[in-house]
């Protein structure tokens, strides 16, 4: 029944645009998130980068579909509907979709899957993730400029790779500018509850941080340090006006020019399973204008964020001295290696805590 | 670590607003309790009261008619509730977790017009003078005005329940409402005030947190505060002022468990987290123990009341 | 203006049959008004939600992949809630009955005691030990409730929140696969310890099979056993069960070990069907959508198994629709609300008469 329907439609559409020339099938491109599109957080930008492709694409593309709040042991399921309803490329936006991601791929080889921050592949399934520790290099950066009190709250989910690699760039970074500079670690173990956010903000501000950083997704944090009279840095999106007093800037993710990339590709035909982990560089972590801040730190900034985009400049730059001091690069190496960045579980030197088990 | 005497009055405010929505929709449950009816919708009355009264705020520009909204969200699906408990005499819990998933599904429905948007918070007391006072400046006198009614709220529901005669009334319903009915009581119109009552408070306390506590609405923002609020009940041995005991308690739980991070204590967060949890079971099980009649709960609790004719 | 409830001259078990009917009538309409107020065609929604998914093969094994762990829990909550046993933490034994299973795949995983012993035994090993995981866990809030008369339903719903919790730590912590990436999840579980496909290319595991085994089993324990009729008894009646010699203790006792080993058999089939390996979050609240599934079945096995199918249907019928018509997935919550609310109506409806007079409400 379902293939009727959208076979009249097709005829419907392709009668509409070129009066009986053969018009090239519309290619469906299909979203799958963890979390609510009202995140204002990660799925709320991801489907941003939904938004922003079909803008750019046009009528050469059906980028409506999506599915909300998939949780991870319900993936298979909701991945393979999406395969079966005529989608030709699916984009799976959470780590936990990985293994259920591969299975359906097995199953439907003519679909193309895109599984963000995994590290699976197969012929019809690439990998993407965003360099999101170069945003938080620049940021430790403006948070070493700007602390009076020498002390930065940072809130954080879980002990994940991507988590910790942004607590060691953030680090690094504020070394670079005030090396006498502290952060305070405060896990949530979630990724978003304002709720609680705001609770470890408060924690944070009452033991002395003046800037708030944060690897999880609601705006609450930020609210809290506006309230305070403090600054801080939003996470996934830009989060000026929930806080317009003290935003520095954001760590946002900003996927609308990889998906127009990848939907391109399948309509071209030229699509093949890679593995991309972008930056600043590629405009996939976009930090947005600098704000609350004196014109010399906004320059620093600047000119740090350019010179990461153009590779001048390195956040894992050997060497990389972990807490016991003993470098983790490799002899002879200028950065430290990209799987030994994917899979970090130790912060580097300067950090008083330890990581969670 | 120093004892700043500053961040202790910082961390004991944080405490506070931690336990206000817990303490409102406690209260509520404790009257509806009292007079025999188990609410487990209280969830769903909370996210309901946040999403419409972040609404109500939004689009009125105002906290006071965001607050009335949710207390009036939660006063609706109250009534829904009462209808299926009291006037059709269904099995409480049943209809009690029907209300807590319809809640968060028509929450949700409510809030995704809203999403993205923020408000003002709510406003807080300010004495000027009293409110600067080192230390307990702003713990007493600063706080905002969610956090004082709460605290009313628990004089009068206390007062209420133990020194008026209509108060008494209603824990007689609960203990027993057979007696009560034969003695000529209205037992259901004494319940359907009680569970509006817990249902108006449900729908506050949810307010409470789209309004003040982070003033912006998000999809399933009372994160299990509803469940929580129901422990706190029974922790609280159904009086209003233990319960604010109780709240405070499983508010600073939640907070020490941030606060312990910062001091690098190696416990692990999620045992952390369980401890409201298992301190209420552990309290229950103290209770029983103590009171080895077991009678502590009121005893009409959820049993369904059908009066012959 | 006082309501009032009438007992109807006859019991009609064909209206009580058809009282759940009625309710899902009747929720339909509803989310038919809703659906069209949002602009879109409730025709178009209805067939979205109910009828197509009925209508393709492989939708169909997702209903019966979705309803196994729903028909399981609510079969064993329908000997608690029989029993007036106010079990509201499935959820909790469910967790704990995949953890301890799952367990047992992570200890054999690689191969080593394959090669001693053979693999056959693992999968039924690792079943055993969930539903004795699911058993032990549900026995806490039962000897509380026995031996202190501390109520079930708080210490059942705090220990899911534990379990949660538990599970949580043990995946993140000391069962993290050390090969991934630090990532919190386990091991992938060996083929010896995954329930097999039944169909190639299908999604339907061996699990599948047991929903219904176990209905069949429970139906007859239920109304032809004198256990079953002790726990019917001990609900409606429990003053006459008392006058019967029938121990309060023993039956609480039996009936959330029933409860209990259910919904953690349900959790080791997910965990070893479906998911294939442990990750902190097993179940998406089938311990608490089974309740729904529990009195939609009018609180017998054999509704149990045709209300699972019902909720399950709309589970995946609710993503279809997000799919096809673009609408909001809260939907499907909410509908399931509006159901049950029907539901429990109807089952009042079926049996008493509303009657509205104009007096002093009592």
């Amino acid at each position: 029944m379902r293939k009727l329907i959208s076979a009249a439609a097709l005829a419907a559409a392709s009668l509409a645009i070129g009066g009986g020339a053969q018009a090239a099938d519309k290619v469906k491109a299909c979203w799958v998130y963890t979390g609510p599109v009202g995140d204002f957080g990660y799925s709320y930008q991801h489907d941003q980068g939904r938004l922003a492709a079909a803008k750019a694409l046009g009528d050469k593309v059906d980028a409506t579909t999506f599915l909300e709040n998939v949780a991870d042991s319900d993936s298979e399921r909701a991945i393979e509907q999406l395969a079966r309803t005529g989608c030709n490329i699916v984009f799976t936006t959470s780590f936990g979709f990985m293994d259920p991601t591969l299975k359906v791929a097995k199953k439907f080889p003519k679909v193309f899957f895109e599984h963000a921050t995994g590290y699976k592949r197969a012929p019809n399934v690439s990998t993407y993730s965003a360099k999101f520790y170069e945003g938080r290099y620049v940021m430790g950066q403006i948070a070493g400029k700007m602390t009076k009190s020498n002390t930065i709250g940072y809130i954080v989910s879980f002990p994940i790779p991507e988590v910790i690699s942004g607590i060691n760039a953030f680090e690094r970074g504020m070394q670079t500018t005030n090396p006498a500079a502290k952060i305070k670690i405060v896990w949530v173990n979630t990724w978003f509850d304002p709720g609680k956010e705001a609770d470890a903000a408060k924690a944070l501000l009452a033991q002395g941080a003046d800037i708030l950083t944060q690897h999880t997704d609601s705006a609450a944090p930020l609210q809290e340090a506006e309230k305070a009279g403090k600054f801080g840095f939003g996470q996934s999106s830009d989060m000026t006006k929930f806080a317009p007093k003290a935003q520095l800037t954001a760590n946002t993710d900003s996927w609308g020019g990889y998906y127009t990339a990848r939907i391109q590709a399948v309509i071209d035909g030229k699509w093949k399973s890679e593995d991309t982990w972008d930056g600043i560089g590629k405009g996939m972590v976009v930090l947005p204008p600098f704000a609350n801040m004196p014109d010399d730190v906004k320059a620093m900034a600047t000119k740090t964020t350019a010179d990461i985009a153009s590779g001048a400049l390195h956040p894992f730059a050997c060497p990389v001295l972990d807490q016991d001091g003993k470098d983790r690069c490799k002899p002879g190496a200028k950065t430290l290696e990209d799987g030994d960045i994917l899979g970090m579980n130790w912060y580097v030197k300067g950090i008083d805590d330890k990581v969670p088990q | 670590m120093n004892f700043d005497p500053q961040q202790i009055q910082d961390i004991l405010v944080i405490v506070i607003t931690a336990a206000t929505p817990l303490l409102i929709a406690a209260i509520g449950e404790v009257v509806a309790e009292r007079a025999g009816v188990l609410n487990l919708g209280l969830e769903g009355m909370m996210i309901v009261g946040a999403a419409t009264g972040f609404a109500g705020a939004y689009l009125a520009n105002s906290t006071l008619v965001g607050v009335l909204c949710g207390i009036l969200a939660g006063c609706a699906m109250a009534a829904i509730f009462a209808f299926l408990t009291l006037g059709l005499a269904t099995n409480q819990v049943a209809a009690g977790l029907a209300m807590t998933i319809f809640g968060r599904g028509v929450a949700n429905l409510i809030g995704a017009g809203f999403v993205g948007l923020k408000r003002q918070a709510a406003p807080h007391l300010y004495i000027p003078g009293l409110s600067d006072l080192p230390l307990i400046g702003k713990l007493i006198f600063g706080q905002d005005y969610f956090v004082y009614f709460a605290v009313l709220l628990t004089a009068a529901a206390s007062y209420w329940l133990t020194r008026t005669r209509s108060g008494l009334t209603l824990r007689a319903v609960g203990e027993n409402h057979t007696s009560g009915h034969s003695l000529g009581v209205p037992v259901r119109a004494i319940r359907l005030m009680a569970v509006l009552f817990g249902g108006g408070c449900a729908g506050l306390a949810g307010s409470y947190l789209s309004l003040a506590y982070t003033p912006f609405w998000s999809p399933d923002m009372t994160a299990g505060r509803g469940w929580i609020a129901l422990a706190l009940v029974v922790f609280a041995s159904w009086r209003p002022w233990r319960a604010l005991g109780g709240a405070l308690l499983f508010g600073g739980v939640a907070v020490l468990a941030l606060a312990f991070q910062g001091l690098g204590v190696p416990i692990p967060a999620q045992l952390l987290n369980s401890l409201p949890y298992l301190t209420t079971i552990a309290v229950l099980v103290f209770l029983s123990v103590r009171d080895r009649r077991g009678a502590i709960a009121p005893a009409s609790l959820g049993v369904a009341f059908i009066p012959d004719r | 203006m006082r309501i009032d409830l009438e007992a109807r001259a006859q019991r009609s078990t064909l209206r009580e049959i058809l009282a759940p009917v009625g309710a899902m009538i009747v929720a339909i309409i509803i989310g038919g008004i809703v659906v069209s107020l949002m602009g879109i065609s409730p025709i178009a929604a209805g067939n979205v939600y109910f009828i197509e998914p009925l209508s393709q093969s492989y939708s169909l094994q997702a209903i019966a992949v979705k309803a196994t762990p729903l028909v399981l829990i609510a079969v064993g909550l329908t000997f608690c809630y029989r029993a007036n046993l106010w079990n509201i933490g499935a959820e909790g034994q469910f967790i704990a009955g995949g953890a301890l299973g799952g367990w047992l795949g992570l200890l054999t995983n690689g191969g080593a005691m394959q090669d001693t012993l053979g693999g056959w035994w693992i999968l039924p090993a690792m079943l055993i030990m969930g539903a004795l995981g699911g058993v032990l866990y549900g026995l806490i809030p039962a000897l509380l409730r026995i031996k202190l008369n501390v109520s079930e339903i708080l210490t059942s719903l705090m220990l899911v929140y534990v379990a949660q919790l538990g599970l949580d730590w043990l995946v993140r912590g000391p069962w993290k696969d050390p090969a991934g990436h630090n990532l919190p999840v386990s091991v992938n579980f060996d083929p010896e310890a995954t329930l097999p496909i039944l169909f190639d290319g299908g999604s339907l595991h061996l699990g599948v099979l047991l929903a219904p085994i176990v209905v069949i089993i429970a139906a007859i324990v239920f109304s032809k056993t004198l256990f079953g009729f002790q726990v019917r008894l001990v609900g409606s009646s429990p003053r006459a069960a008392r006058f019967g010699g029938f121990n309060d203790s023993t039956i609480a006792i039996a009936a959330f070990a029933i409860s209990g080993g259910l919904a953690g058999l349900a959790g080791v089939i997910e965990v070893s069907g479906k998911i294939g390996q442990l990750i902190p979050s097993i179940s998406p609240g089938y311990g608490f959508s089974a309740i729904i599934v529990a009195f939609l079945g009018r609180l017998h096995p054999v509704g149990a198994l045709i209300a699972g199918l019902v909720l399950a249907l709309t589970f995946v019928g609710g993503e279809d629709a997000q799919i096809a018509l673009h609408l909001p997935g809260d939907m499907t919550l909410a509908f399931q609300g509006v159901l049950l609310i029907c539901v429990l109506a109807a089952d009042v409806l079926a049996r008493y008469r509303l009657k509205f007079s104009m007096g002093a409400a009592a």
